[in-house]
């Protein structure tokens, strides 16, 4: 697998990281050098085998319908860049 | 009643499958802690595993699970005991982890079926493809400040059911049958409110126009469409859209749009550049979801009665109408009510009764049956007054007025007022004796063959009687007089 500087382009935005037109044959060689090593796994013969999700061991645990947590409305605005009163804030979206 | 749109160049069918969301009654999220109830002061029902914060691990919520699970059996539909979640990811302000946790390839629920019910009572089985979970994402407010948007997490991380159907439905009619009848179905199993205003369910509506014979034409999706009307009215919109698309020798795009109710037209909505591009995976931080069969199995045995078994019982224990089962079950709480008033008694009258007078009643006061101005066990009542001829059923009419007006007893008010109704033979024949001497040339009007007159007198005597006398004794006494 090889990836251009289109797709990498693409991924990146898809992803919101902004990455300057300068950076994208790099980000690329790197990125294919990483599937490289990756792709390394495509040796296995895993024909007939389902994908494993997990061990099969263990369930996952379950929480009980009650409500345990909320009301730290600061807490979790403390990151917030441009908190305005109750609200996170974004720049503008409208469709 | 096919559904068709006459073109320039042929006529057309139109295709539409629905993919209803449905929000899940719970009282916490479907992976955190934090309150599902709707409303709440802004960001105050949030962990930070709804808002995204690094680290957090999801724990799924055993009640939603339960909940896709009796609705998935409600929709007599394959219940998956292995399912799986998947990331979903897009970026977008109001949902902060980047991606929603639902299920891709492996929905918990697989294909259903749903019974549809049309104005002319032809019926129509539509597909059920899947349902799956889901969580919901926050809500944006554009219209706060000029340029920002406010978001408030709340709604986010609440458990959705996504409800996907097969591409079976091909008139707007239909397709509003279609939510009507899932969200009755919800609605009885108590797995979402069926809130549309609320935002509680809402529907993305999927629609291709083609031409008798061919294969499925290119779909477009409309996006978030809050009320069965504007399922429909965007369906017309958009079916002749794309017919004069086709026409006029364009191709349809596959892309989402909007429904404007107020110009009564779709439009494109998202930038093509960004359209679907998912990059589903499966979460890492959850599980497989492995339900256990006996598990599944108590849910089952403890599902309610279904609107279609219920309708079935119905109108073979109470004989009513096809129609007026309908009614009857439109609600659980009105089916509830109806068999409260109805069990024992004359059925036609208790069912008369309910769907006269009482919804009436319920119209005018512009009250709900949760919250009626008279219990069914007081109806009840009433009609146990007709029944054993303690007030006939004018005087009942009355009554129940005045019931709905104070919340009184019928025999309270039938004591009170001395309504009760006159059997007395003897007082019965006074009163049309007086009747009869009172007005002597109608008598001889009657005699001489104007059989009409007989309600006249029937009237007459009632009035002397304040309404209370027995309608069968009254015509019978009086039939007897006339004709000495």
């Amino acid at each position: 697998m090889s990836l251009d500087t289109a797709t990498v382009r693409r991924i990146a935005r898809l992803a919101r990281i902004g990455i300057e037109e300068n950076e994208t044959e790099g980000l690329a060689r790197e990125l294919n050098g990483i599937f490289g090593w990756i792709e390394q796994l495509d040796e296995v013969d895993v024909s007939g085998v389902a994908p494993m999700i997990g061990t099969g061991l263990a369930t996952p645990r379950m929480r009980e319908d009650v409500v345990t947590d909320g009301d730290r409305r600061d807490d979790v605005l403390s990151n917030a860049p441009d908190r305005v009163d109750a609200f996170f804030t974004v720049p503008k979206v409208v469709e | 009643m096919t559904y068709r749109i006459e073109g320039r160049t042929g006529t057309w069918e139109i295709v539409v499958g629905l993919e209803v969301h449905a929000q899940v009654i719970s009282q916490a999220k479907l992976f955190s802690g934090a309150s599902a109830t709707y409303g709440g002061a802004p960001n105050t029902h949030v962990s930070f595993i709804d808002a995204g914060f690094p680290g957090m691990l999801p724990v799924v919520n055993r009640e939603c699970v339960a909940q896709a699970v009796r609705t998935g059996l409600g929709l007599a539909a394959h219940i998956n005991v292995v399912s799986r979640f998947d990331r979903k990811n897009y970026f977008y302000a109001d949902l902060p982890q980047g991606y929603q946790i639902s299920q891709f390839e492996h929905p918990i629920v697989g294909s259903g079926v749903i019974e549809i019910e049309l104005a002319d009572g032809a019926t129509r089985e539509i597909g059920i493809t899947r349902l799956h979970l889901e969580q919901d994402a926050g809500k944006s407010m554009h219209d706060q400040d000029p340029t920002r948007s406010f978001i408030d997490l709340n709604r986010s991380g609440v458990a959705l059911m996504e409800i996907v159907s097969e591409p079976d439905i091909r008139s707007p009619e239909e397709a509003g049958a279609y939510v009507r009848k899932l969200r009755q179905i919800l609605r009885y199993l108590g797995t979402c409110d069926g809130n549309m205003e609320e935002g509680s369910m809402r529907a993305d509506v999927n629609v291709s126009v083609r031409q008798a014979g061919e294969a499925f034409r290119t779909r477009c999706e409309i996006k978030n469409v809050n009320s069965i009307r504007y399922v429909m009215q965007a369906i017309e919109a958009e079916a002749q859209r794309q017919v004069e698309v086709w026409e006029s020798g364009g191709t349809v795009d596959q892309e989402t749009r909007l429904f404007d109710p107020g110009r009564g037209e779709t439009r494109s909505l998202r930038s093509k550049e960004d359209a679907h591009d998912y990059r589903y995976f499966p979460d890492p931080d959850l599980l497989p979801l492995v339900l256990d069969e006996g598990w599944v199995a108590g849910l089952k045995a403890s599902l309610p009665e279904l609107p279609d078994a219920k309708r079935a019982r119905l109108e073979a224990d109470y004989g009513v109408t096809r129609y007026e089962s309908g009614v009857l079950t439109a609600e659980q709480a009105i089916a509830d009510f109806y068999e409260t008033v109805a069990r024992g008694l004359d059925t036609r009258l208790a069912t008369n009764w309910v769907l006269g007078d009482f919804f009436a009643a319920l119209n005018r006061t512009g009250r709900s049956i949760e919250d009626s101005p008279v219990s069914a066990a007081s109806l009840r009542a009433l009609l146990g007054l007709i029944t054993d001829s303690t007030i006939n059923g004018k005087i009942a009419k009355d009554v129940f007025e005045e019931m709905v007006d104070t919340g009184d007893e019928p025999m309270a008010i039938v004591e009170r007022r001395g309504l009760k109704q006159v059997t007395d033979t003897g007082a019965i024949d006074a009163a049309i004796a007086r009747v009869l001497a009172d007005n002597a040339d109608k008598v001889a009007e009657y005699k001489s063959g104007k059989d009409k007159l007989f309600g006249f007198f029937v009237g007459q005597t009632m009035k002397a009687m304040a309404g209370k006398g027995n309608p069968a004794l009254v015509n019978e006494a009086l039939k007897k007089q006339l004709a000495d």
